[in-house]
């Protein structure tokens, strides 16, 4: 998924949607965003890690949404009319990412992209591409084919196994 | 030449020679039984020279070149040269499943050729080259081993190209059956500008050194008949040669029988659709388009003097949305014969084995059936014909001390009732034994007698898992797997199974499954403020408990009493840690469902009501979840999810093991 917007990037600035989680800026590979929707209200799924919040309907999929706020262990914002889910593929999966705020879409040319320090940001530095800056503002560029695969697939897999485990013991 | 992927073409190919394969395999059954009609051996002499073809032409070499021989032999039958006989039928039978085999494992990337098929390949070379039979017209060509070789003078007429056929193609076929030296006579050939560059203009003298037969060479040519000038010329040996057979190339590595794995792996469904369904569809969307341009103009709002109108859209609306939707279903339909059809085949075999005569009648063959249903529903079926014939049907000489006809009749029969189907497989056999299955009953200690029960009750037993009468265990059934399997393989798919028989007189399965897996009926129960649906086929019955009725056991666990049983309860929002609104028992509802056989009590807040839902995949974007088979989406656009209740019961039987 993440292959086209590399190629070009090679040629020529690739975008990246920001959003915003808390203070931070965050950009997210325009190529495997799908749409931007308001927060509605989701089911609930059973045996789901906590910042999986359910799964919604989008057109007849059904469609798992995580909070990226407890997914990086950031404390749970109230959900509000500004509260924003933005609907990503990867890897042919869809799934939906809560954001505090959509902000705008932000060039970066290839050169621009730096290598994170670790410099305590509140994400992991593995899910981050790199960093780069726009004007004052500094963006960090999330990995988003990482989000929910393959570490997150291993812990659904590890919560489910320890489900039945619970199960059986 | 653009060298185009050929590989895209490969699973067409596949599941068309599997089609060909079962046309052959019903046209040598009726053969079998001594039909006469020309035509039917002309239709397996068809499918072969396809599948040789088309194998040929993907570089399925070991395909092509099993196919090949036994197209000979059944060459041989079409022109008079040998008559039909069991042996030959029998041969070509057993071909058919080992070329099946070998394009499974061709599609796998495997070399198609097994220890199998070359001795199966070795009996058809030797029934082709000498065989049995003697040649009934011996043709000019007739002394076969003498020949040495064939020069074959190949000139295609200037269009042979744009018929589809291909020179280089059909010189690697003759290639297969041995050295083969291509001279190209290119004096024909154009200056560059007068060139038509989809005209042959070549001319070929071919050389093959190997004592083939005349129609396996001639045969390579068979589809440019009329496109060409050829002459085939044998040269002779000038001392009897050692009769070579036809040379075929043969992997040595054997595979083992890996096949059946990779047929199930390479199950990647696609359907086949009539192009009416389609037309149908597109009929259908199209109304559906102007019915939502005439909404548009209510943009705005409706007055009153629109009213009618914008009712009579909203009506048309519904209609046609009703419409698309059977549509749509009706492209996941097949018809039952697809599974029926491969009954004449193991009935024939499994009668031959047990030195019993049986006739299968097939009715209802044009059934439909979803997709999913028929391609589960094939081994519950295979089980319950084996074991009529094993068991059920008996031998000429008991029937005839019966006084019935030597011959025993199975039936199976698929039919519409209500919105079900029902497939029922009959017997005139023997019929249950009620005290043999008592006495085996008991002795397994399933019941402790089995006095005061109906017929019905005792027939029920056999579905009993570990249960079976057969007094010996044979290579066919009665290892005492059979009908507990039959049973859950049918509830996975929501249907159920009854039993009739009359001692003396057969035994009828009764199959009754739902008309697609894609859309259940449901129950909605909620639970705290999320919505779970119950499927209907599960559901016993729902019951207010009184919390007296509730007895708790060590571990937790809560049993309550439902009519004479005390059956376990569990509590949706404990399983799926959510919250409840209703803690106390006797405030919600419990809702007797039964899995696996097995029946437990689901504690919800209160029951909404009853719907159809239509199941959407979890799997797809998210992951599989226990207690959970999928979700579907409310009428408000919210998603509810399905519960799973053969997965409950697992869940609460491991609880209670804990």
């Amino acid at each position: 998924m993440n292959q086209p917007a590399s190629n070009a990037a090679t040629a020529e600035a690739a975008q990246y949607l920001s959003v915003n989680l808390g203070n931070e800026e965050y950009g997210v590979d325009i190529l495997a965003v799908r749409e931007i929707r308001g927060w509605t209200a989701v089911t609930r799924i059973p045996q789901a890690p906590p910042y999986v919040l359910g799964v919604l309907n989008l057109r007849g999929a059904i469609v798992p949404v995580l909070d990226l706020r407890l997914r990086f262990g950031l404390a749970r914002e109230e959900y509000t009319a500004t509260t924003v889910c933005v609907i990503v593929t990867v890897a042919g999966r869809q799934f939906g990412v809560v954001v505090d705020a959509v902000s705008d879409v932000v060039e970066v040319a290839p050169d621009g992209v730096r290598p994170v320090p670790d410099m305590g940001t509140t994400v992991d530095t593995e899910y981050l591409k790199g960093l780069t800056s726009v004007g004052e503002r500094m963006v960090l560029l999330l990995d988003v084919d990482r989000l929910l695969q393959p570490q997150d697939a291993q812990m659904l897999d590890a919560a489910l196994a320890a489900q039945e485990t619970k199960a059986v013991a | 030449m653009s060298k185009v992927d050929l590989a895209q073409f490969h699973k067409a190919f596949h599941e068309e020679s599997l089609d060909g394969l079962d046309a052959m395999e019903q046209a040598l059954l009726a053969l079998d039984e001594g039909a006469e009609d020309p035509e039917l051996i002309n239709v397996v002499f068809r499918a072969a020279h396809s599948i040789k073809g088309g194998a040929a032409t993907f570089g399925f070499n070991d395909v092509a070149a099993f196919t090949h021989v036994a197209e000979n032999l059944m060459d041989e039958v079409r022109s008079g040269r040998r008559p039909m006989e069991k042996a030959v039928v029998e041969l070509l039978l057993r071909s058919g499943d080992i070329i099946r085999d070998m394009l499974s494992l061709q599609m796998a990337g495997q070399p198609g050729a097994t220890t199998e098929s070359q001795t199966l390949l070795a009996e058809l070379s030797a029934m082709v080259s000498g065989g049995t039979a003697a040649p009934v017209a011996a043709k000019a060509a007739a002394p076969a081993e003498a020949v040495e070789g064939w020069d074959i003078a190949f000139r295609p007429f200037d269009y042979l190209l744009k018929t589809g056929n291909d020179p280089a193609r059909m010189f690697r076929e003759l290639e297969a059956l041995g050295p083969l030296t291509t001279t190209v006579d290119a004096s024909k050939l154009p200056a560059l500008a007068d060139m038509d560059p989809t005209a042959s203009y070549l001319a070929y003298t071919l050389r093959l050194d190997a004592g083939a037969k005349r129609a396996a060479v001639e045969g390579v040519f068979d589809w440019v008949d009329g496109d060409c000038d050829l002459a085939v010329t044998p040269r002779l040996a000038a001392a009897p040669a050692s009769a070579p057979a036809p040379v075929v190339p043969v992997a040595a590595s054997a595979a083992p029988r890996a096949v059946r794995e990779v047929a199930t792996s390479s199950e990647a469904s696609s359907v086949r659709v009539g192009i009416e369904k389609i037309d149908m569809l597109i009929n259908l969307v199209g109304e559906l388009v102007i019915t939502q341009a005439m909404l548009t103009q209510f943009d705005d709002g409706v007055d009153a003097s629109q009213l009618e109108m914008f009712r009579h859209g909203l009506a048309q609306l519904g209609r046609h949305t009703r419409e698309l939707q059977e549509s749509v279903m009706s492209i996941r339909m097949l018809p039952i014969s697809t599974v029926f059809n491969r009954f004449p085949r193991l009935v024939r075999d499994l009668a031959q084995k047990l030195d019993k005569k049986v006739v299968l009648d097939l009715r209802g063959e044009t059934t439909e059936l979803d997709k999913t249903v028929l391609e589960k529903i094939g081994d519950p079926l295979v089980h319950l014909v084996r074991n009529a014939i094993d068991h059920g049907l008996e031998g000429p000489a008991k029937r005839t001390a019966a006084g019935k006809s030597d011959t025993g009749t199975l039936r199976m029969e698929a039919f519409h009732r209500g919105g079900s189907i029902v497939v029922e497989v009959g017997d005139d056999g023997a019929g249950l034994n009620r005290d043999a299955i008592v006495a085996k009953a008991i002795q397994r200690g399933i019941i402790a007698s089995g006095e005061g029960m109906s017929d019905d009750a005792v027939a029920e037993l056999i579905f009993e898992a570990g249960f079976s009468t057969a007094a010996a265990t044979t290579d066919l059934s009665g290892r005492g797997v059979g009908m507990d399997v039959v049973r859950r393989n049918v509830m996975d798919l929501g249907g159920t199974v009854s039993i009739r028989s009359v001692y003396g007189k057969g035994t009828t399965f009764t199959i009754t499954l739902p008309l697609t897996l894609a859309i259940i009926d449901g129950l909605t129960a909620a639970v705290g403020s999320e919505t779970y649906i119950v499927p209907l086929v599960s559901i016993v019955e729902s019951v207010q408990v009184k919390a007296d009725a509730v007895r708790s056991v060590v571990g937790g666990g809560e049993l309550f009493r439902f009519r004479d049983e005390w059956l376990p309860i569990v509590r949706l929002f404990d399983v799926f840690g959510c919250e409840g609104e209703r803690r106390a028992i006797q405030d919600g509802i419990v809702i007797v469902v039964e899995g696996e056989g097995t029946r437990i009590g689901l504690f919800a807040d209160e029951l909404i009501g009853q719907q159809q839902a239509v199941v959407k995949s979890l799997e797809a974007n998210y992951r599989r979840v226990v207690g959970i088979s999928g979700a579907t989406i409310l009428a408000d656009g919210s998603v509810a999810l399905i519960t799973d209740i053969a997965g409950l019961v697992r869940l609460q039987a491991r609880r209670k093991a804990a």
